[in-house]
C-alpha cells in the first residue's frame, strides 16, 4: 500500500508537456503494428492485395472473393478484437491498481474473469451454442462482481477496500471451485477440451459481429473512467484525504468498479480468460508516465492494445495451429513481472 | 486334540484364502507383468474408453459406468446394464480418482484402455500398490483394437468372444486396406475433424482423436509438427487448408456451419460434404476413443469412397449393435441412427415423428 505518498511527482506541472508526446507515439506504434498484423497470417495476402482490398473498401465496393472474406471477416476483426481486448483489460487494470492503491491488483481481483469463466464453462457444459456461451460468460462476470459488491456493502467496517478485496477473493475462489466441479463432471472427451481452451483464452474464433457487440459496452465503461480521471487520482490518496478534498470515496469507488467490470466482462466474454495484461501493462505504463491516472489511462490502454496485438499475432502465426493466448501472455508476462519485482518499488510509487 | 483341530481349521482357511490368489501372470500392453486371479468376476474400468471395451467384451463383469448414460444413450445400451452405478473415472483427462469408491466396488481387476505412456504406467503402479488390485493397461490405438480385445479376452477367460470381435475388426481393416491399395495417398480426400461448438478445435495428425481419418483412407488437414493432441485452429487456417470433407459430432457446430458465411467458401461446405456422427450409445468417430470407433470407421470409409464401399449402412449398423453392444435395434431406432448419420439429430427428428 502506498501511504500518504503524493501520486503526482513534484514539479509535475513542468514535466507535463513531455508526456503529451507519449500517447501520440504509442498510437502511431499501434497503427504500424495493426498494419503489420493485417499483413501476416495463414492465408497469404500480399501488401498490394491488402492495399487494393482496402481501396475497394474505402470506395464502398461490396466485398468479393476469398481475399476480402479473409481480410474483412476474419483477420481485421481479429486484429480489432486484440486491440479492443488489450485496451479494455489494461484500462480496467490501471483503474483497479489506482483504486486499490496496490500495484499487485489485476482486473480479476473482484472475480470478474473467474465469474465469466464460470459462466462460459456452464454454457459449454449445457452444450449451448457459441452466442449462448458468450452471453452466459458476460452475465456471470457482472453477477459475480455484483455479488462481491453486495457482500462488501453489507459489512460495515472501517476498511472498505479490505472488505471488498476479501469478498472478491472469497467469491472468486467459490466460482473457481464451481469451475473445477463442472470440469470434473463434464464429458472428458467432448466438453472438457473446449472448457480448457476457453479458460486459456483465444481470439481464434472471433467474429465481426462479436467485436461490434463488445465495442459499445467497452465505451460505456470507458466514459466514466475518463470523466472521473481526476477524482480517481484523489482516491489514490486514501479515503480520509479524499473526503477532505471533497470526494466521496464510496460512491466514486462504485462507479469505477462498475465501469471496469463492464469493460472486462464484455471483452472476456468474447476472448476467454486472458491473464497478465491487466497486471503487467499498467506497471509498464506507470514506469513511463508515472502514477497519475489521467496520464496512466491512455498510456496503459495503448500499451495493452499493442501488447495483446503482438501476442495474438504470434499466437496465430508461430505454429501451424494456434497457440493459446493465455499461455503466451504468461510466458512473456511472468519473467517480466519478476524483473519488475526485482527492481524494487521504484517506478510506481 | 483341541489344538490339533485348530491347526486343521487354520490350514483349511489358508488353503481357501490361497486358492483365488494363485492366479496367473499376464503381460499388459505397457509390458508390465501382472498377477491376476484365475476367476475375474468384477472389473473396474478406469475411464470411458475402458468401460466401452469392457461393456463390449464382457458386460457381466462391469462394476459400473464412469458417467451415467444419458437419456439419449440409454435405449442403445442393453437393458441389464443401463442402470449400473456411476463410479467416476480413475484416469484420463481430469481424473477424479477416489480409491475408496474403487475399493467399495470390490473389483478383481482394474482396466485402463488408452495411452500406455509413462505417466499412465506410473499411475497404474501407484493405484495397484495402494489398492492391491491388479491394474492392467491396454493400448487404445485404433490399429491395436484386435490385440486389445484378445488381451482382455485372455485375461477375463473370454477368448472365444474376443476372437469373434477381433476378427470382425480385422476384417473391417482388411476390407478398407484392400480398397485403399489402389488409391495413392495424394488422391485421398482431405478431411477436417471439427470439435467444439465453434468447430475450431481439432486433433493434429497422429492424435488418438483423429487417427480414424487416416484409417478410413482420408488425410487429416491438421498437420502440425511439434504439436500433438487437441489444438485450436483459426478460421484462416481452415480456409487455407480448404478440406474436402468435414466431420463432426457437435450439433451446434453442424447446425451453424450450413448458414455461416465464413464457412460457406470452404470446399466441404460448398459441396455439401459436412457430416454429423451419431453419438449413441457412444460416439461413432471418437468421444471417447475406444472400440466404438469401428462402426464409425465403416461409416467414414463409405463417405470417403461411396463407390468402393456400397455397403448397406442400415444392415451394418444393425449387425454392429447386435454383435458389439448386445442390443437388437428396433426399426424406429435404426431410422433414428441412420437419419442422425445423415445430419438429423434425434431432437430434430422428434417433432416429425409425433
Amino acid at each position: 500500500m502506498v501511504e500518504g505518498t503524493n501520486p503526482i511527482p513534484a514539479g509535475a506541472r513542468k514535466t507535463l508537456s513531455p508526456y503529451r508526446g507519449i500517447p501520440v507515439g504509442l498510437a502511431i506504434l499501434l497503427g504500424f503494428l495493426m498494419l503489420g498484423a493485417a499483413l501476416v497470417g495463414a492465408y497469404p495476402i500480399a501488401p498490394g492485395d491488402l492495399a487494393a482490398a482496402l481501396g475497394r473498401w474505402l470506395a464502398g465496393a461490396t466485398p468479393q472473393g476469398q481475399i476480402d472474406t479473409v481480410l474483412f471477416d476474419i483477420r481485421l476483426p481479429r486484429v480489432l478484437a486484440a486491440v479492443l481486448v488489450g485496451a479494455a483489460i489494461a484500462a480496467a487494470g490501471a483503474a483497479y491498481q489506482t483504486l486499490f492503491r496496490n500495484p499487485l491488483v489485476s482486473p480479476d481481483i473482484l472475480g470478474v474473469s473467474t465469474g465469466a469463466g464460470l459462466g462460459a464453462v456452464l454454457g459449454i457444459f449445457l452444450s449451448l451454442p457459441v452466442a449462448g456461451i458468450q452471453l452466459s460468460a458476460f452475465a456471470m462476470g457482472l453477477l459475480t462482481v455484483g455479488l462481491v459488491y453486495a457482500i462488501a456493502s453489507l459489512v460495515h467496517g472501517r476498511e472498505p477496500i479490505l472488505v471488498l478485496v476479501l469478498a472478491g477473493v472469497v467469491v472468486g475462489s467459490l466460482a473457481g471451485a464451481a469451475i473445477s466441479l463442472l470440469k470434473i463432471i463434464a464429458d472428458p472427451y467432448d466438453q472438457l477440451p473446449a472448457i480448457v481452451f476457453w479458460l486459456l483464452g483465444s481470439l481464434s474464433a472471433i467474429r465481426k459481429g462479436e467485436v461490434w457487440a463488445a465495442v459499445p459496452l467497452v465505451l460505456i465503461g470507458l466514459v466514466p473512467l475518463v470523466l472521473l480521471r481526476w477524482r480517481i487520482n484523489v482516491l489514490s490518496l486514501g479515503d480520509e484525504e479524499a473526503r477532505a478534498l471533497g470526494v466521496e470515496a464510496g460512491r466514486l469507488r462504485f462507479f469505477v468498479v462498475a465501469a471496469a467490470t463492464l469493460m472486462t466482462a464484455s471483452v472476456v466474454a468474447i476472448s476467454g480468460v486472458i491473464g497478465w495484461v491487466g497486471l503487467v501493462i499498467p506497471h509498464i505504463a506507470r514506469m513511463i508516465v508515472g502514477p497519475s491516472f489521467d496520464r496512466l489511462l491512455p498510456t496503459a490502454m495503448l500499451l495493452g492494445a499493442s501488447y495483446l496485438l503482438v501476442v495474438d499475432t504470434l499466437a496465430r502465426t508461430m505454429a501451424r495451429m494456434e497457440v493459446p493466448i493465455g499461455i503466451l501472455t504468461a510466458i512473456i508476462g511472468a519473467p517480466f513481472f519478476l524483473w519488475l519485482l526485482a527492481r524494487g518499488r521504484e517506478g510506481w510509487s | 486334540m483341541a489344538r490339533g483341530r485348530h491347526y486343521i481349521v487354520l490350514a483349511l482357511a489358508l488353503l481357501v484364502a490361497a486358492t483365488p490368489g494363485e492366479g496367473h501372470t499376464v503381460t499388459d500392453s505397457a509390458g508390465r507383468k501382472i498377477d491376476v486371479p484365475d476367476r475375474i468376476e468384477r472389473v473396474f474400468a478406469a475411464g470411458p474408453p475402458a468401460s466401452i471395451l469392457l461393456y463390449i467384451l464382457a458386460p457381466d463383469r462391469m462394476t459400473g459406468w464412469p458417467n451415467p448414460p444419458t437419456a439419449e444413450e440409454r435405449p442403445f445400451i442393453a437393458e441389464r446394464y443401463r442402470d449400473l452405478p456411476a463410479l467416476g473415472r480413475l484416469t484420463g483427462r481430469g481424473g477424479t480418482a477416489n480409491l475408496e469408491v474403487v475399493l467399495k466396488a470390490k473389483p478383481d481387476l482394474i482396466l485402463d484402455f488408452g495411452s500406455v505412456r509413462d505417466t499412465y504406467v506410473s499411475l497404474a503402479d501407484n493405484v495397484q500398490e495402494q489398492t492391491k488390485v491388479p491394474y492392467i493397461l491396454v493400448d487404445g490405438r485404433l490399429e491395436a483394437t484386435p490385440a486389445a480385445l484378445r488381451l482382455l479376452g485372455n485375461v477375463l477367460d473370454h477368448g472365444q468372444r474376443a476372437e469373434q470381435l477381433a476378427s470382425y475388426v480385422e476384417a473391417t481393416f482388411a476390407e478398407i486396406d484392400a480398397a485403399l491399395a489402389a488409391i495413392p495417398v495424394d488422391r485421398r480426400p482431405r478431411v477436417y475433424l471439427a470439435r467444439g461448438p465453434d468447430g475450431l478445435e481439432t486433433g493434429v495428425v497422429g492424435s488418438i482423436n483423429t487417427e480414424i481419418i487416416e484409417r478410413a483412407g482420408g488425410r487429416n488437414v491438421a498437420e502440425a509438427a511439434g504439436q500433438r493432441g487437441l489444438v485450436r485452429a483459426s478460421m484462416e487456417q481452415v480456409i487455407v487448408a480448404d478440406p474436402a470433407i468435414i466431420i463432426t459430432w457437435d450439433r451446434n457446430f453442424f447446425e451453424r456451419v450450413a448458414k455461416d458465411p465464413l464457412w460457406a467458401g470452404i470446399r466441404a461446405v460448398r459441396e455439401g460434404r459436412v457430416y454429423l456422427a451419431p453419438t449413441a450409445p457412444f460416439g461413432w468417430i471418437d468421444r471417447p476413443p475406444s472400440v466404438n470407433r469401428v462402426i464409425g470407421l465403416k461409416w467414414l470409409a463409405g463417405l470417403f469412397y461411396p463407390d468402393r464401399f456400397p455397403e448397406n449402412l442400415r444392415e451394418t449398423t444393425r449387425t454392429f449393435y447386435r454383435l458389439f453392444y448386445h442390443v437388437e435395434l428396433t426399426e424406429p431406432q435404426l431410422d433414428t441412427l441412420i437419419a442422425w448419420s445423415k445430419g438429423q439429430t434425434p431432437s430434430q427428428q422428434a417433432p416429425a415423428r409425433r
